[in-house]
């Protein structure tokens, strides 16, 4: 049965979340590397956004949420064949159509996320095959695992939207493939400052609204849960922010624009697993974790570990969805003012479930990732050349000017 | 007649040019340049990280005028940038040898 009420709000969600990535983060992103890099960015999120997007329609949709496969769905519904218009998507009360929309913003955001981590050198091809490859070979099985009604997802493991499936997919794989693409030429004393902060801001506020969508969509229905959703979510983005400005304002005597919104971005990812089943005293206890853990990784992996994951996609994305998921197990807890864990389960057995999600989305993601980057040097060179990198991607790889002034 | 180039602190232009105009003086260039000097560059902090900038953001002036006028537009410029920080600038004094105003064809000093 379709409710329309339900379908309204997914509807909105899913626009809210494909402006996540269009542009928000590529703004977000944009403002973050050079004035000659700025257009190869937001390049960059945009064909992300349309490759995925034919993908999910073509077969990766079907491989994720059709079958009930362990590891992976079946291709049943590959081009949404045999789908009546009517019918509702799997447990749900709206159109498939809207179920596989909505999903799809998720899998164009994830691969977009990773392109914080190899910004200003990786060349146009490469981001592409590597994406088209990671969609298929990570996203899809950890999606189908968690939230396809996969492995994870019988164990029950708790992601209401994406802790794991987005942000420590992303986060882990954006890591390797800064170790394995290399640092920007003059990291990390000289490596570039963000040409625009205030285009970084714009970004974070255009993520921050559309992560309504993410996250109170996720209840994939209208009500209780999505506006618990909306409040945690909301909350612990402030807390992560008002976190990361006091540490800077002690630390530096400068409370900066960019920490203050990379605050927030990193409260709203340590919340996103954690939104659908917990309550607002939690999302002040994720809030502040989500701020204190990624800005203390932020400068473990740039300054004491010297990878340049250019744009921390790693240490905020990461690092917050882990620490999310691993939360989750006490905060969705009862006493805590959460939704109350699974009948017979205590924190620590659902603890030890989050803490198995954790590594294998981990492993996985690390020991795919690997194999694709590896599949992706064979075919093409994964940098620019020094040239090209020196100059801009923007001129070199695409012809044009971010700003011609 | 002279031909004087001073490097100054940015947010000190303002007070520059009116020390100048109250001395007098009719007409300077003005460009934003970046460089360094003594003061090696600052350090800017983004997400816990810190970079050095080299090149530090400079305005500057180029002042033509009478020989008789040199040490109090010298004068106007040190009292109109100076904040006693390290960074305040140069002021550089050079001859000149010709000048022409191109609408009406006049040379030398009555060019200025």
């Amino acid at each position: 049965m379709i409710d329309t009420g339900n379908t309204a709000w997914l509807l909105t969600a899913t626009a809210l979340v494909l402006f996540m990535t269009l542009p928000g983060l590529a703004l977000f992103y944009g403002g973050l590397v050079r004035a000659d890099n700025l257009l190869s960015v937001l390049m960059q999120c945009f064909a992300i956004t349309c490759m995925v997007s034919v993908m999910w329609l073509a077969f990766a949709y079907s491989l994720t949420f059709s079958g009930t496969g362990p590891w992976l769905g079946d291709l049943e519904k590959m081009l949404l064949r045999g789908i009546a218009r009517e019918a509702a998507g799997p447990n749900t009360t709206v159109p498939e159509t809207v179920f596989f929309m909505f999903q799809m913003t998720f899998a164009i955001i994830t691969p977009a996320l990773i392109i914080g981590a190899f910004a200003e050198r990786m060349s146009f091809g490469a981001v592409l095959l590597f994406t088209a490859l990671w969609l298929v070979i990570v996203y899809v099985p950890v999606a189908h695992w968690i939230w396809g009604g996969g492995w994870l997802a019988q164990k029950g493991v708790l992601d209401f939207a994406g802790g794991l499936v987005v942000h420590l997919t992303a986060g882990i794989s954006a890591l390797l493939l800064a170790i394995m693409i290399g640092p920007r030429r003059g990291f990390p004393e000289e490596a570039t400052v963000p040409h625009a902060p205030w285009m970084t801001m714009a970004g974070a506020c255009m993520l921050w609204v559309g992560w309504f969508g993410f996250n109170a969509g996720s209840a994939l229905k209208a009500g209780g849960d999505a506006g618990m959703a909306m409040t945690v979510t909301h909350i612990s983005a402030s807390t992560a922010a008002l976190v990361w400005l006091t540490i800077e304002w002690v630390k530096y005597g400068k409370p900066s624009m960019i920490g203050i919104v990379t605050g927030a971005v990193a409260g709203l990812a340590t919340i996103t697993p954690a939104s659908g089943y917990v309550g607002p005293g939690a999302a002040l206890v994720i809030g502040l974790a989500g701020g204190t853990i990624c800005y203390l990784m932020v400068v473990l992996v740039k300054r004491r570990l010297k990878i340049d994951d250019s744009l921390d996609v790693f240490a905020v994305h990461g690092i917050g969805g882990a620490t999310g998921v691993l939360l989750t197990a006490i905060f969705a807890d009862a006493t805590f003012g959460g939704i109350g864990l699974a009948e017979g389960r205590d924190i620590g057995g659902q603890f030890a479930i989050q803490l198995t999600g954790v590594i294998a989305t981990l492993v996985w993601s690390l020991v795919a990732s690997f194999f694709i980057i590896k599949l992706v040097q064979l075919v093409t060179p994964l940098r620019v050349n020094a040239e090209t990198e020196e100059q801009g991607l923007d001129l070199r790889t695409h012809g044009e000017r971010g700003y011609n002034m | 007649m002279k031909y004087i180039i001073a490097v100054i602190q940015p947010h000190r232009l303002d007070a520059v040019r009116e020390a100048l105009s109250a001395r007098g003086v009719q007409g300077m260039t003005v460009s934003e340049v970046r460089g360094f000097g003594r003061q090696k560059g600052q350090k800017e902090i983004y997400r816990g990280a810190e970079y050095t900038m080299h090149y530090v953001p400079k305005i500057k002036l180029e002042i033509a005028v009478d020989d008789n006028l040199a040490d109090t537009v010298v004068e106007a410029i040190t009292e109109g940038a100076r904040t006693g920080h390290i960074g305040d600038g140069k002021i550089f004094v050079l001859d000149l040898e010709g000048a022409m105003r191109v609408r009406t064809g006049e040379m030398g000093a009555e060019a200025l």
